[in-house]
């Protein structure tokens, strides 16, 4: 039933939202549905951690480890980017905003249902096309600036990631081809599963290859992350948060799975293509954020770095490096979406996005500054943090499994990734030179930022029992 | 191949399927805006037809459902959906700005033609279906070239057509190589196709009303310097 719930209160918060009610509480019946919507992920996940798995309408609904740990960081971010909407995005629409206001929490609620269903749903077809709807709902969210830089990064967005999806679902297809031969009707993962060793590799690999690429577009593997920089430096900050911090994560809900399927399957070997395309996209993105100038898109590109990390980890393989990526899930998402309210709140103050104008924020505006250092510790990767503690034991796990070559590479991008941050971070915070007087930053976004710095904080040191036994259902949910 | 069990069938499918693969040529060719969208209108009804013969076929009802849901949405709702959320001027018939010329266009789709075939056949050799060896390369020559007509497009439209146009390589390929197609196919055909086109379609307008173009292809402010 919660999972149901889960998925009713977004529409019910849609509705109102657009509806002439809208202009009055949209932004409040958000957050309230919001919140509730995290108190009833938090309350799956517990249940899930204990391994357990869900079901729910009939065996519509479904949520194992893994989809209970996305769900709940979905859930999260959702609740936390919506108390950030409600200041910012009534600065930003400006006077003639009532209208644009009911738009943006219609579609704010809609994007977030899409992202919600993505876990629990349990036919893998109705996955892809929730997966493919992220992308059509967060579209106008992307472009809700109206800027020519906005318009621009939308259209990108939109055709790139659903022609990636038209490739996945290809992929999908030849794989419920797969399944069917092998005599197994259920298109679940668990069907798959157990459909794996007798599927004639012929099919999947194809499928595997074209779910890896087209559903690798959305997370924005290297070389098909063109459009990611744009779309997440472009959008309005808590959609940023949203895009970046959880919506390539839902999406690497979809590609994960499939190590475990293919591994099953005689003579397939997923790793080296997991390592290849997140060694390249941790590669390419490092070198990118030494040299970018727009402090938005250095944080898109450090979500590239990221998400190459995990899919590195997911192929080195083992327990330690499943933990490792289940974690970099979960860290990545709070460190994330936290830069972004940071980075929020920067443009909110002083008006621009280039790292070179921003030079010693902390005498202009401190709370903006201090929230951009942390942020970029957290992003970066410095001890106790989260990211920190996932690094480690993805390496770790690469050790203990003799794969030094991917160790010391992943390690090198790591440190330079950390530099590059902390360095950009470090000057456009303390860096000599003026930045002009701040504006006042409204009093939600400021508890955003309190409010999503208590786990980035502390969930490096302390992980409460109940998540660690979730990140290990996730990790086993992995194949690890 | 001569143990067909629907030997008519099978011959007016091939034919369907040559169709097919003209249409999606036609779509990289054409110099108009409107002429991409007739051929679109065109590819679907193949698609259709596809559809009904294997239905008759297999006796599978899901291939009916496909046959009728892409009639409406393709033939009917979508070229609907594109006129009254893109401008006028859009549709105005001209000369499309391309990345390309069109016979190096042509030339590079004929290798793409060539590469679905060289991965559909192993494919085939491991897995006969009756009418996969029509439908399954087709479809994926279909789908790289509705690909390569987005990245040598420069106009709005055009790019969402060749969008579309992949869509369709994949359903060709589709109905033959899982004819008792999952909801997925019918979902994705009736919802997913037709938002694909509202949204596209309204972004083209505000860029439109924004820009004063819609040569998506020239825009270009955001990148690394």
């Amino acid at each position: 039933m919660e999972l149901a719930a889960i998925l009713l209160l977004p529409v019910l918060a849609s509705a109102i939202s657009l509806s002439p009610l809208g202009r009055y509480i949209a932004a409040p019946a958000t957050f309230v549905a919001m919140a509730a919507v995290l108190a009833l992920a938090i309350g799956v996940a517990a249940t899930a951690a204990q391994p357990g798995r869900i079901d729910s309408l009939g065996d519509w609904l479904t949520c194992d480890g893994l989809g209970a740990l996305v769900l709940l960081l979905v859930a999260f971010v959702g609740f936390t980017a919506a108390l950030f909407s409600w200041g910012y995005i009534r600065r930003r629409a400006g006077s003639a905003g009532a209208r644009k206001l009911r738009h943006y929490y219609g579609l704010y609620n809609l994007f977030i249902l899409s992202m919600l269903a993505v876990p629990i749903l349990a036919n893998v077809a109705l996955m892809w096309v929730a997966v493919e709807l992220t992308t059509l709902l967060s579209a106008f969210l992307v472009g809700f600036e109206d800027t020519p830089e906005a318009l621009e990064a939308a259209w990108k967005y939109v055709v790139l990631t659903t022609l990636g999806a038209v490739f996945a679902l290809l992929g999908f297809l030849i794989l419920y081809w797969g399944s069917r031969v092998a005599g197994y009707e259920p298109f679940t993962w668990v069907g798959l599963v157990e459909a794996a060793p007798k599927m004639p590799p012929a099919l999947l690999w194809p499928a595997f290859l074209l779910i890896l690429v087209g559903f690798g577009t959305k997370v924005g593997l290297v070389p098909m992350h063109t459009w990611l920089p744009d779309a997440h430096s472009q959008a309005p900050a808590p959609i940023c948060a949203l895009l970046s911090g959880v919506e390539t994560t839902t999406v690497l809900y979809v590609i994960l799975p499939l190590f475990p399927v293919i591994r099953l399957a005689p003579g397939l070997d997923a790793r080296p293509w997991f390592v290849g395309f997140g060694l390249t996209s941790a590669g390419i993105a490092t070198l990118l954020l030494i040299f970018v100038r727009d402090f938005k898109r250095m944080f898109a590109y450090s979500t590239v770095e990221h998400m190459g990390i995990i899919l590195v980890a997911a192929g080195i393989g083992g327990a330690d490096a499943h933990l490792g990526a289940a974690y970099q899930m979960t860290g990545h998402a709070i460190a994330k979406s936290f830069c972004f309210f940071a980075a929020g709140i920067t443009v909110l103050a002083i008006g621009t996005q280039e790292i070179a104008a921003v030079r010693g924020l902390v005498r202009a505006s401190p709370i903006a500054a201090f929230a951009l250092v942390l942020g970029g510790f957290g992003i970066a990767g410095a001890p106790p943090l989260a990211v920190f503690v996932s690094e480690f034991l993805i390496l770790k796990g690469g050790l203990a499994s003799g794969q030094y070559v991917t160790v010391g590479l992943l390690a090198v991008f790591v440190v330079i990734a950390f530099c590059a941050v902390m360095l950009h971070v470090n000057r456009m915070a303390f860096g000599a030179g003026g930045t002009a007087a701040a504006l006042a930053v409204p009093p939600s976004c400021k508890a955003t930022v309190v409010l999503a710095a208590i786990p980035l904080l502390v969930i490096g040191v302390y992980v409460p029992s109940p998540l660690h036994a979730l990140l290990t259902a996730a990790a086993k949910a992995m194949g690890g | 191949m001569n143990s067909q069990p629907f030997p008519l069938l099978f011959a007016l499918d091939a034919l369907t399927g040559a169709l097919f693969l003209l249409t999606a040529l036609g779509v990289v060719a054409t110099r108009q805006v409107l002429a991409s969208l007739q051929l679109f209108i065109l590819q679907s009804l193949l698609l259709t037809i596809s559809a009904v013969l294997l239905g008759i076929a297999t006796g599978s009802q899901h291939l009916f459902a496909v046959a009728a849901i892409t009639i409406a949405t393709k033939t009917l709702l979508i070229p609907w959906l594109l006129r009254h959320t893109v401008s006028a001027e859009v549709y105005r018939t001209r000369e499309i700005e391309r990345v390309l010329n069109i016979p190096s266009s042509l030339l590079l789709a004929a290798g793409l033609i060539v590469l679905a075939y060289a991965i559909a056949n192993p494919i085939l050799a491991a897995v006969d279906v009756p009418f996969g060896r029509i439908n399954l390369p087709l479809g994926m020559a279909a789908f790289f070239l509705g690909a390569f007509t987005i990245t040598v497009r420069r106009e709005a439209v055009p790019q969402l057509l060749g969008l579309l146009a992949v869509e369709n390589g994949v359903f060709f390929a589709g109905i033959a190589i899982v004819p008792n197609l999952p909801v997925i196919a019918e979902l994705a055909a009736a919802v997913d196709v037709p938002v694909i086109t509202l949204v596209v379609g309204l972004l083209t307008r505000r860029i439109h009303a924004r820009l004063g173009t819609t040569a998506v292809g020239g825009l270009a402010a955001l990148r690394e310097h």
